[in-house]
């Protein structure tokens, strides 16, 4: 890890009123900033940090931390409590049409793992018995189709493609009813990587929505993002309605903060974590876990019990 | 691009703001820096030297104060880089190598940059050492066709070591300038892979003297303060020369390449403004210290 633990960085900050007999709110303020720090250099994004920060700060003065006896620890279990509800608290699941074919949209920046983690949610859903069909919307990227195609072989999944020349609304459409005559479950459909700027590409992804009503648009989203991930969140939101994220790479080593700042700026739920760049590679999302990486302490949660 | 609106007029704003020079001016400043993803630690260690600076040269005035903050970052960024020019073997073939994480425009890059330097008038060969990822070979190929450049291949899963090797082999027999080795994307705390790698610079290394002249680094610049992480064990299992800041037609500011900089020195020699084959640019560092300011 390139920064100290927050859990170490509060004990000192504590440690240094020992002897005093009585924390302060001038104190709560000073273990605010140490908080602060650890969420920026966890790249949560500065609005978001500074809106978290105002709401721990006011539960923290609230007595909580003010009678304790171990302050630092109160003041991580009110941080790690607030990370958590604000990320969801619970895993939360894929959404099914009632009647099939449920149409999934994936959607994202370039090289967010869009493609990858098409196959990997069509594996997801073959263990739960559906049949999905993978539909290549992506025109653009050079051996995209193929790319789709290789994975999935991998899986033995159908992919329905339309070549490079088509209209990724005619695909995606097409892609749809092909899934209906062939009584597949699952659409997922592959578009290309887009700049959320792009006003030409977000209004073609807007589109494809309209053509097939997705009951699923997910915003892929790489867990390495800096500050820039609100600006990406907010505006696929407003454009296209997000139903959720997936969060990819977390097989590495990134504190992950888009994590916080993406669900704050959309409100939606974070239902899937890419661990890798196999198939299988996909996981649950776990708000709670996510709380303790953005802090930096797998520690945190014999800290709370203790607290 | 917002890299390339006018600095002058983007710092500009930022300090017509601000009337004073009060504690206010350097928090507003801290925050436009870790806004752009300088990270905490630069972003302060900057401003503490401003402070002191302005103390120093008994500053008052804001506006006395731009010039200041202009000519450092753009000297942190500028120093030591004539144009960003690659490192070529002046008689003899040029390797470059292509390294970084998954997905931040390793393979792309590299048919810029074939198209940049064949436009130079070089001969360009490209190897296609990603084995791994779907499609990653087709992609190669598909951008070789697109800039008339050949592309020497294996199967998908092949060893990428003994694709370097014959790539190295076909560039001598053809008498290439130039040979751009691209490479699966991994993540930096995967060690298996980082050995990987490793193999394929000692294969490189031993079948070209002096090769490979240049180790690329290439970085999103929508990433955040991982990418000193990736900076520092790259530059550890591949020697890095230099960074591709890539991406920076979007929002991002790529202000972490700032920390990289002063943390371990590398240069950033490109950088990416779109998916097109001319879209990738010498570093510039006035437009990108603009920038870092901007909107
Ligand atoms: N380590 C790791 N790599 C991943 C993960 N998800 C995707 N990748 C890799 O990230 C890179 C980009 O993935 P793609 O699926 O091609 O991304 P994309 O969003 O479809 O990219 P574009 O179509 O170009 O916009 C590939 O090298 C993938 O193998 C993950 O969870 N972990
Ligand atoms: N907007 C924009 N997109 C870019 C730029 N450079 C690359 N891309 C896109 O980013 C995505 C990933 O690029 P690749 O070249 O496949 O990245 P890579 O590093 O080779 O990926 P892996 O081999 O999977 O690790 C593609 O959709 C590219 O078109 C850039 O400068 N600007
Ligand atoms: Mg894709
Ligand atoms: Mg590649």
């Amino acid at each position: 890890m390139l920064f100290e633990s927050l859990t170490s960085r509060l004990q000192e900050t504590f440690q240094k009123l020992r002897g005093k007999g009585k924390v302060t709110e001038a104190d709560v303020k000073e273990a605010m900033r140490e908080v602060r720090l650890a969420l920026l250099e966890a790249d949560v994004s500065l609005d978001v940090v500074k809106d978290f920060i105002a709401r721990v700060r006011e539960r923290a003065v609230g007595q909580e931390v003010l009678k304790s006896l171990t302050p630092a620890q109160q003041v991580i279990k009110i941080v790690h409590d607030e990370l958590t509800a604000l990320m969801g608290g619970q895993a939360a699941k894929l959404e099914l049409a009632p009647t099939p074919p449920t149409v999934i949209l994936m959607v994202g920046l370039q090289g967010a793992g869009k493609t990858t983690t098409t196959g990997k949610l069509a594996r997801y859903l073959q263990k739960q018995g559906k049949k999905p069909l993978l539909v290549a919307a992506d025109v653009y990227r050079p051996a995209a189709i193929r790319q789709l195609q290789v994975l999935g072989e991998q899986i033995a999944a159908p992919v329905f493609t339309m070549g490079e020349g088509a209209d990724p609304v005619d695909i995606a459409k097409a892609g749809v009813e092909h899934a209906k005559g062939e009584r597949l479950d699952v659409v997922l459909i592959d578009t290309a990587g887009r700049l959320h700027v792009n006003e030409e590409l977000m209004d073609e992804l807007a589109r494809i929505r309209d053509a097939v009503q997705p009951t699923e648009i997910l915003l892929v989203v790489d867990a390495m993002t800096g500050q820039d991930a609100v600006n990406v969140a907010r505006t696929f939101h407003e454009r296209l309605g997000l139903t959720g994220v997936i969060l990819t790479k977390l097989d590495g080593d990134t504190r992950g903060g888009a994590a916080l700042s993406v669900r704050a700026v959309t409100g939606c739920p974070i239902k899937f974590a890419g661990m890798g760049e196999k198939l299988d590679a996909l996981e649950p999302f776990h708000p709670d876990r996510m709380a303790s990486r953005i802090l930096g302490m797998g520690d945190v949660l014999t800290l709370i019990e203790k607290a | 691009a917002k890299t390339r609106a006018s600095l002058a007029e983007n710092v500009e704003t930022l300090f017509r703001r601000a009337k004073a020079i009060d504690e206010d001016f350097f928090e507003e400043l801290e925050e436009i820096l870790i806004a752009a993803d300088v990270g905490v630690k630069t972003a302060l260690a900057l401003v503490d030297e401003l402070r002191e600076a302005a103390a120093e040269q008994k500053i008052r005035d804001a506006a006395e104060l731009k010039p200041l903050l202009v000519e450092k970052l753009v000297a942190l960024m500028a120093e030591g880089q004539e144009g960003a020019s690659l490192n070529l073997n002046p008689d003899g073939l040029t390797v470059i190598l292509f390294v970084g994480v998954n997905g931040v425009g390793k393979t792309t890059t590299i048919g810029k940059l074939a198209h940049r330097l064949k436009q130079e008038g070089k001969k360009v060969l490209l190897a296609a050492g990603d084995t791994f990822r779907a499609g990653a070979i087709e992609q190669l190929e598909a951008w070789g066709r697109r800039v008339g450049v050949e592309v020497i291949r294996h199967q998908a899963g092949a060893d990428p070591a003994a694709v370097i090797y014959d790539a190295i082999q076909a560039a001598k027999a053809r008498g290439a300038d130039v040979l751009l080795c691209d490479t699966a994307g991994r993540l930096q705390n995967k060690a298996n892979l980082m050995e990987e790698l490793k193999k394929i610079v000692r294969v490189i290394a031993r079948e070209v003297p002096g090769a490979p002249q240049e180790t690329l680094l290439v970085v999103d610049a929508t990433t955040g303060q991982n990418a000193l992480s990736q900076a520092k064990t790259f530059g550890e299992a591949a020697k890095v020369t230099g960074i591709v800041l890539t991406k920076l037609d979007g929002t991002a500011k790529g202000g972490i390449v700032l920390a990289i900089r002063r943390e371990l020195g590398v240069p950033v020699k490109f950088v990416g403004l779109g998916e097109k084959p001319d879209d990738l640019v010498p570093f510039d560092a006035e437009p990108f210290v603009a920038g870092l300011f901007a909107g």
